[in-house]
């Protein structure tokens, strides 16, 4: 009997198995494989148009490594992506730990909280900067005329979209947090201290991995609230009449390269997007390793 | 029931390959505009050329600001346009090699003037100009006459900065202003980043007896003459310099309103203002240059059509049939004119357009066209990014130093953008 019920749905699964597959394969392969592929391999040439495209070897990736505006939108977004991930986390955390402790209203501060996520950068971006300015015009001064101004808004308004996000996710390992454990702690003598950074903590772990790698991919690749926001304002003039975009960050930097008259200028933000991606994995890599390393089993 | 299947699958492919081999024996359309102002009433072009013809004209518009970004992405696509825009002549160096040579074409020979075509390196026809506009001062003259001011006054940098420093002194009690507001903000800084600024290149290029490609560097003689023109617009206003750099001001709004005499624009502008303030019209960029009251207004245009050469023969036939019977259908070409203004074409109605009325006013009266220089920024996107920030800078504190930085970015901003441009 178990073996006719086996040959009944297991052999037009194995039949058909290409049939559920299929569409999301073909996606994956036409929306990410193929493209990421392509990609690299224009990041070799020199090209206008995709069809046209030329092969120059490591021409492209020399001009992009040796672009100064290149080096300083890499360290500005470093910069601003560990002061971002730091930020969010613990504030996300904070709101989180005080959403679960029984306030009245909770379920509204969370709505409330996570709403910002729902509204789209380039929206936000013109939003925060209206009322940067509306404050900083009071001094005689714009978010678009200091660096400082530029960077802290940024990450206010990084904040003020992410922390209730992260705050969902921190809320879920919280609450799978085993009750027996917290209580043990308590009967143990625990202080609340003691009983958030040796119990509670360790236990979502999960949580702050999952968080953390989003917070730090997120803040590196941050492009539509960073060109609505300051567009990479304000620049510094060199002499020369050259500028630096003291504010662009690496995404910014790729996107205004590629759109450059100059005819070599789309391999070269073709190679500095391959070199964005190395950059963006092998960190988010690291940082899975170091933060899967401290997750406890349950 | 499987036969039936397979009958009508096949059915449908005889039908489905006999319309697609139909579409392309007959070619079609695929018009990628510049104006997204003109959208609407492309589209109901093309619906009415397909309900006339059969012929599919698609129009697509590209955002304010993104027609590179737009036309670059399309131009890739196995459905590339049939008609883009080739406005300038760093356009006719990025994209000149996909434009088919319109000499001695049937559109060609429908132009009135060869004035707003664009030729590449070779002496190819790349593209035609289809309307051609004008900027400078717009001016409410009734604000002027209130003021107790006439338009006589009006004749050089002199007379503009009597009449707009007073009409600002006497704001609280006119109940006006002098200058709408300058914001620096994308949607506004071109005014003067773009448009303003052509009156420097404008007399450097005239003193070097015309440009026929973008120059290597700028010499800077008449930023002074940039700065006079400048400061005025920005020290006379209803709007602080210090608010300007993030905008939200509305000028148009405030010169429609009656809250202030001027407002910095183009011929576009009309159909906006003129129903609010129906005596307005335009006047030169007086700036302080010797002999500028005989000075016209900035005339020229961005809009010049190219047929994509990589597309088939059937649709470059399509796309030049259609521009001609836009130019040339008593009612297509009235809604063209209506939108656009003067086209440079035979067999076009005359445009109610009263700034380009004015332009023609101020040649007839033998007074020079400022033309437009400004065509030849290079890298423009980053040039006008950097004199945004300078100028940001400077509204905020109008010291000598940042008024340096201000130049720093305009003439030697130039050299090194060409350089980034064409290295």
């Amino acid at each position: 009997m178990k073996k006719r019920i086996t040959g009944i749905f297991s052999n037009p699964l194995r039949r058909w198995f290409w049939l559920f597959l299929g569409p999301v394969t073909a996606a994956f392969a036409i929306g990410f494989v193929w493209p990421f592929i392509q990609g690299i391999y224009l990041s070799f040439c020199k090209f206008k148009l995709i069809k046209n495209a030329t092969f120059i070897g490591f021409g492209n990736y020399i001009s992009a490594l040796s672009d100064a505006s290149f080096r300083h939108s890499f360290w500005y977004t470093a910069l601003f992506a560990v002061t971002s991930l730091v930020l969010i986390n613990v504030l996300g955390f904070a709101a989180a730990y005080a959403l679960t402790q029984g306030i009245k209203g909770s379920n509204l501060y969370r709505t409330v909280f996570f709403m910002p996520n729902l509204i789209g950068g380039i929206v936000l971006g013109y939003i925060w900067s209206m009322i940067f300015d509306g404050i900083l015009s009071r001094y005689g001064t714009s978010i678009l005329l200091e660096t400082r101004y530029g960077f802290w808004g940024l990450i206010i308004l990084m904040c003020w979209q992410q922390i209730g996000y992260v705050m969902i996710i921190y809320i879920a390992g919280l609450q799978s947090v085993p009750e027996d454990m917290l209580e043990a702690a308590k009967i143990d003598g625990a202080s609340r201290w003691q009983t958030l950074f040796r119990v509670t903590i360790p236990n979502v772990m999960p949580s702050i991995t999952i968080c953390t790698f989003l917070s730090l991919t997120n803040g590196f690749k941050l492009f539509d609230q960073n060109l609505a926001l300051t567009g990479g304002q304000p620049f510094i003039i060199q002499p020369d009449g050259s500028t630096i975009k003291t504010t662009e960050m690496m995404a910014l930097n790729i996107y205004n390269t590629f759109y450059n008259s100059n005819s070599a200028s789309k391999g070269v933000a073709q190679a500095k997007a391959v070199l964005f991606f190395i950059l963006v994995a092998g960190l988010g890599l690291a940082q899975l390793a170091f933060t899967r390393k401290r997750e406890v089993q349950q | 029931m499987k036969k039936l299947l397979a009958i009508l699958l096949v059915l449908t492919m005889i039908v489905a390959l006999g319309a697609t081999s139909a579409s392309a024996a007959s070619g079609s359309v695929y018009w990628l505009n510049f104006k997204p102002e003109l959208d609407e009433a492309a589209q109901a072009l093309a619906a009415k050329y397909t309900e006339q013809t059969g012929v599919p004209v698609k129009v697509v518009t590209a955002a304010s600001g993104s027609y590179s970004q737009t036309l670059t992405s399309e131009m890739d696509k196995s459905s590339a346009p049939t008609l883009f825009v080739i406005g300038n002549q760093a356009g006719v160096k990025e994209w000149g090699e996909f434009a088919m040579d319109l000499t001695g074409t049937p559109i060609a020979e429908e132009l009135s003037t060869d004035a707003y075509n664009l030729y590449d390196a070779d002496g190819r026809l790349v593209s035609i100009g289809y309307c051609y506009e004008c900027y400078g001062i717009i001016v409410n003259p009734d604000l002027i006459e209130k003021a107790g001011h006439s338009m006589d006054e009006i004749k050089n940098f002199d007379g503009l900065k009597a009449v707009a420093e007073d009409i600002h002194a006497r704001a609280a009690e006119l109940g006006f202003d002098a200058f709408s507001s300058s914001d620096m903000d994308g949607s506004s800084s071109w005014r003067f980043t773009g448009h303003m600024a052509n009156l420097e290149y404008f007399y450097e290029e005239r003193d070097a007896g015309g440009w026929t490609e973008c120059p290597a560097s700028l010499t800077g003689a008449y930023i002074g003459n940039f700065k006079n023109l400048y400061d005025l617009c920005i020290n006379n206003s209803l709007t602080d310099p210090k608010d300007l750099a993030t905008g939200g001001h509305d000028a148009e709004n405030e010169f429609k309103t009656g809250k202030a005499a001027f407002f910095v624009n183009g011929s576009w502008e009309y159909a906006a203002v003129s129903a609010d303030v129906p005596n307005a019209t335009m006047i030169p960029y007086y700036c302080g240059v010797e002999g500028e009251e005989k000075a016209g207004l900035n005339c020229g245009t961005e809009n010049c059509w190219a047929i994509n050469d990589t597309v088939s023969d059937a649709d470059k036939q399509a796309t030049m049939d259609f521009m001609v019977w836009l130019v040339t259908d008593p009612e297509a070409s009235a809604v063209m004119v209506e939108q656009l203004g003067v086209l440079p074409y035979k067999h076009v109605p005359t445009s109610a357009n009263g700034f380009l009325a004015a332009a023609a006013k101020y040649s007839d009266d033998g007074c020079y066209v400022m033309d437009w220089a400004t065509n030849y920024q290079p890298n423009v996107d980053d040039y006008r990014a950097a004199l945004v920030s300078a100028l940001n800078a400077y509204n905020a504190d109008q010291s000598d130093a940042n008024w340096e930085l201000v130049k720093t970015a305009f003439v030697d901003g130039w050299a090194v953008q060409y350089k980034a441009a064409n290295g």
